[in-house]
This record gives structure tokens, C-alpha cells and sequence, in this order.
């Protein structure tokens, strides 16, 4: 018998079984919008046509284009290094193994991802990773909830637009009360915050950079919102790290991130990486693995899961989060990039990260009609007002060879002519004074 | 051994009434079950909690799992000295490693709890 056996006699007989006449009355509880508009299926290909179609389909992508596209993922150069490394079979698996017996390579990188973390964010203990920056903080803001026993979090209008569509497809079932700040596209308003604060508030969320690209201190927040009970949780942009104020620093209690640009290529939305830190008061509420490290009965180091009383295998429904793995590949991947570049490295990359920005930010100001939406210093990346819809003006650069940006009438209305530009250091000035050229050529015509 | 001066619950907690408080902690036989104990979450001092409610969890390197609350009542303190050391509740399950104390509490239902012979035939007939 044929493994995948399913002749028409067999299809008929299984019909039959069902009581409806055919294919089409068997799945007719499938809304006609969703439903496919025929079950008569292309004829098989051969291997070549079928590797032929792909590729096709493939060219239509603009992988070639000059990006100065940003938005919580950026254009970072990646050292061979990491592919090579990450890429080795002893790592390279789609299940991550944790058991200390044959995992000590794992879990070892596990806990030396753990510490640059705590190094970048100055917060006390990290977790082996999660999905991505938006799941990051959705699982900071359920540490918050739990800690707190309180139902409000409070959204700067300066985070992630992205993320907080996360935010809302994750809690559209919770009885969660979101409240989200009026938008201003410099640094976060203390007053509109403020005045969302109230008793049953758990967190405020901010982000630094915010989606705008400003720079902000958000110390006075944190300690105002310390007065209140409340948690504060930030999303950072860890390449900016070396060079501002950390979440540490500022006093904040849950930091939180995409760790895409840590040696990860850009991929249509995945597989990236979140990293989620905290304090050492609140490690109980902290989700998914966490490694220890320890020593052994012969008493050598030795590495090791740690604190699974949290996970949902021990603590069954009253488990605070349901992830029961970690992004090890990609968390792999950050921990090779950091430890090649080492800290003055990984410095200079944001020194040119954000020399570069202010470079290009100074080209594009000089086209008339262009303004920067400059109300406070920014990183690498920073709104510009155009005089025309910036999805237009998108358009006519992506055929040129530039992608000039993020347009932000998307996820804003009232911003239809704003365009939010990124630049990381693998821009040239050629490529920046080729960009500033082709957009005044754009906008003059 | 176990102790005749507490009533217990079916649930593997001690019951000690003591100057108008209730002291309540895990028996020894709940301690070994567990193994050993990492953490535990404790409840706020002053919440009130009905017969049987969720009050505070007990973390170990193989379990987490509940204590409920043996009688309706009042949290009047929780043993502060486990947060830094939790092993005492391996360690001296009846004596140093108390959880709780509870004010405010229903007389009649502290009659109901089984008193130690119960609780040891309890055991016996469980196992």
C-alpha cells in the first residue's frame, strides 16, 4: 500500500463516510472570501520547473536596493565570522537542547548571551531570549500585571508602532486596560503621561530611541513613577547602548529589545530576537529559560536551566507565560557578533551609526521643501516632512535603487508626507550624498 | 512524628492555635514530597482569604505548588525569615519553617481539621 494512498475510490469511500456528495460540500462551512476558488490542483512539475518558479519568484524582491530603512529593524553589517560560527553543526539545529549532560556548548553560549544583556541593558538578570522585540514586551508587560496585581499599562506614543499592534493582538482577550499617550514626535510628553496615571496603573512603556528616533532621559519618569507603584518598562535599540543612558541607569525595572541588529539579517519580519532583562526582585516573574550557571558534584563549572519553578511545566495554569523555549540560534548569533566586536568595537559602530545619521540629516535638510522634525538629539535614525506624501515619494526612489525610508502615514494619521530615515554604518557618503541627490531630483520634478 | 499539639488539613498543612492566631505550615511528609524548597510566594499581610483559596506558593526544584488556606481568616503574617532561607521548611517543617499566621478565623471550621491521629491514619490510608 502507498504510504500517501489516496486514490478516487478511497476519496469516494471516505466521502461516502462523511455523508456529502464531494470535496466542495465537505469543506462548504469555509466562508467563500477565505475558501480557495478551485481544489483542481496544477499539474505535478518536475524538480527544475518547480526550483525555476521559486527563483522567479524570488527576483521580485528588491534585495539590491541602498537601505536607509529603519523602524526597530536596521541594515547592520554582519562579520563572515558569524555565519561561520553560528552555522557550525554542532549549534546549527532547530530544536535547542538544554539538557546540562550534552548541552554544555548550548547552554554555555546561553549564559554568555545572558551577561551581554545585563552588560548592554545594566540590568541584574536576563532571560535566554524570546521571539522578538513586540513579544518582549508583552511578556514585560505580564511581569508588570503579575507584580503589581494591577490592570492598567500605559503606552508612550514613542513606541513602536509595530509593537504595540502586538501588544493588542496578544491581550484582545485579557481584561487588560491599555491607554496610550498622545502622539508627539519628539521626546515623551511628562504631562500627557502623567495625567494616564492613575492607582490601578502597572506599567509605563517607553522606548528609547523612540519610533521617532529621539533621544530622551527618562529618569524623571521612572522615579516619578516609582512614587506610584508603578513599573517602568523600556524598549531599548541595543546598538544605541554603548553610547546613551541604559535602562540600568535610569532606574528602569524591565528592559526589553529587538536584537535583530545583533548579527541578524534582515528577513521579512523573522526570525528575530527579543531580549527581556530586569531586576534581580523581580527574576521570579521573569518568562521563558534561564540558565545558571553552577558547579558539579567533581566540583567544576558547569552550566545549567535554573529557576523552572516559573515555567509553565512546573507551575501548570498559573504560569505567567507560556514560552517554554528561547530564540537560541539567533540569541547564538548576538552573543558571537558582541564578542567579535568586543566593547570599544561595538562602540565605534554607534559613534558611526549615528556620525553618519547626522551627515545625511544635514544633506537632506539643505533640499527645499524637506524638514527635519528635530525637537530633540537622535540616534541614527529621525523624521523627516516632506512636501508631498512620502509613500509617493518612496515609490519613485525604490525604482532608482534607494530605499529612502519609512513612511509614517501607515501607523499615524495626520503624517502622510512624514518619512522616518535610518542610517547604519554600512552607508557611504557616496550612497548618502546619492540619496540626498535623487530626492531633491524627486521632489523638484 | 507528628506533632499532637495542631490540627492538619488533607491537604498536608499544620494548623497551631496560638495566643488568638492560627500558625500554619506544611506537614513533614508535604517537605519530603516537595523536595527541596527554593521559594516561596507569600500573600499580603491583612488580605482575606476564604477556606480553601490559593494563598501562597511553595517553589521547589521539582514543584510548584499551592497552600491553600486551612480556615477562613484574616493574614495577620507571613514568616519574613524564608524569603533568605526557605530550606527551614525542609529543615524544621513544624517549628522555624511556619508559613503563615492567620487572625480573624472561624472557630468551627478549626474543629473540623483532623487532629494528629487522623492525619496519620490519613497518611496511611493515601499511600
Amino acid at each position: 500500500m502507498s504510504f500517501t494512498a489516496n486514490t478516487p475510490e478511497q476519496q469516494k469511500a471516505m466521502l461516502k463516510d462523511c455523508g456529502v456528495s464531494g470535496i466542495e460540500e465537505l469543506f462548504k462551512d469555509i466562508p467563500k472570501e477565505v475558501a480557495p476558488k478551485s481544489f483542481a490542483l496544477p499539474r505535478a512539475h518536475a524538480e527544475m520547473e518547480i526550483q525555476q518558479l521559486f527563483d522567479d519568484i524570488a527576483a521580485k524582491n528588491y534585495t539590491h536596493l541602498t537601505k536607509f530603512l529603519g523602524g526597530g529593524y536596521y541594515d547592520h553589517f554582519i562579520p563572515a565570522a558569524v555565519n561561520d560560527l553560528a552555522g557550525r553543526s554542532e549549534f546549527y539545529t532547530a530544536y535547542t537542547p538544554y539538557q546540562p549532560e550534552l548541552s554544555q556548548g548550548t547552554l554555555q553560549a546561553i549564559y554568555e548571551y545572558q551577561t551581554q544583556i545585563c552588560r548592554l541593558t545594566d540590568m541584574e538578570v536576563s532571560n535566554a531570549s524570546v521571539y522578538d522585540g513586540g513579544t518582549a514586551l508583552y511578556e514585560a508587560c505580564q511581569m508588570a500585571l503579575k507584580q503589581t496585581k494591577r490592570s492598567k499599562i500605559v503606552l508612550d506614543s514613542g513606541v513602536n508602532p509595530v509593537y504595540r499592534n502586538m501588544l493588542h493582538s496578544y491581550t484582545t482577550n485579557l481584561s487588560i486596560d491599555f491607554a496610550t499617550t498622545e502622539v508627539t514626535h519628539g521626546q515623551s510628553s511628562r504631562e500627557k503621561l502623567f495625567s494616564e496615571l492613575d492607582d490601578s496603573t502597572a506599567a509605563v512603556i517607553l522606548q528609547n530611541p523612540n519610533f521617532f528616533g529621539s533621544i530622551d532621559d527618562h529618569s524623571d519618569i521612572v522615579e516619578h513613577c516609582h512614587e506610584k507603584g508603578i513599573l517602568v518598562i523600556q524598549s531599548v535599540y541595543p546598538v544605541a547602548m554603548s553610547l546613551l543612558k541604559t535602562p540600568g541607569e535610569m532606574g528602569v525595572d524591565i528592559a526589553t529589545g529587538e536584537g535583530q541588529s545583533l548579527g541578524i539579517p534582515l528577513s521579512f519580519g523573522g526570525p528575530y530576537l527579543g531580549f527581556i532583562a530586569t531586576r534581580k526582585k523581580l527574576t521570579r516573574k521573569l518568562p521563558g529559560r534561564i540558565v545558571g550557571r553552577t558547579t558539579d558534584p567533581a566540583g567544576k563549572e558547569t552550566f545549567a536551566l535554573t529557576l523552572q519553578a516559573r515555567e509553565q511545566h512546573i507551575k501548570r495554569q498559573k504560569a505567567t507565560s507560556n514560552i517554554c523555549t528561547n530564540q537560541a540560534l539567533c540569541a547564538l548569533r548576538a552573543h558571537i557578533y558582541l564578542s567579535l566586536l568586543g566593547k570599544e568595537g561595538f562602540k565605534e559602530i554607534a559613534n558611526l551609526c549615528h556620525s553618519k545619521a547626522q551627515y545625511t540629516k544635514q544633506r537632506l535638510q539643505q533640499i527645499p521643501g524637506v524638514e527635519v522634525k528635530e525637537s530633540s538629539p537622535t540616534f541614527n535614525e529621525f523624521t523627516l516632512e516632506l512636501p508631498t506624501n512620502a509613500e509617493d515619494i518612496v515609490g519613485k526612489l525604490v525604482e532608482r535603487g534607494i530605499a529612502p525610508g519609512l513612511p509614517l502615514g501607515q501607523f499615524y494619521k495626520g503624517m502622510e508626507n512624514f518619512l522616518l530615515v535610518a542610517v547604519t554604518e554600512k552607508r557611504t557618503k557616496y550612497e548618502m550624498g546619492m540619496f540626498a541627490e535623487i530626492l531633491e531630483d524627486t521632489i523638484c520634478q | 512524628m507528628i506533632p499532637k499539639d495542631r490540627k492538619y488539613t488533607q491537604a498536608h498543612e499544620w494548623v497551631k492555635e496560638q495566643d488568638g492566631e492560627l500558625i500554619v505550615g506544611i506537614t513533614e511528609h508535604a517537605q519530603e514530597e516537595l523536595g527541596d524548597i527554593t521559594f516561596i510566594e507569600m500573600p499580603e499581610v491583612d488580605e482575606k482569604y476564604e477556606q480553601g483559596a490559593d494563598c501562597a506558593e511553595i517553589e521547589s526544584v521539582k514543584a510548584a505548588s499551592e497552600i491553600y488556606m486551612p480556615i477562613t481568616g484574616v493574614i495577620s503574617a507571613i514568616n519574613e525569615e524564608l524569603e533568605d532561607e526557605p530550606e527551614k521548611v525542609n529543615n524544621s517543617p513544624f517549628e522555624q519553617g511556619w508559613i503563615i499566621k492567620i487572625k480573624d478565623y472561624d472557630q468551627s471550621q478549626l474543629n473540623e481539621l483532623l487532629d494528629a491521629e487522623g492525619y496519620s491514619k490519613f497518611l496511611e490510608d493515601s499511600q
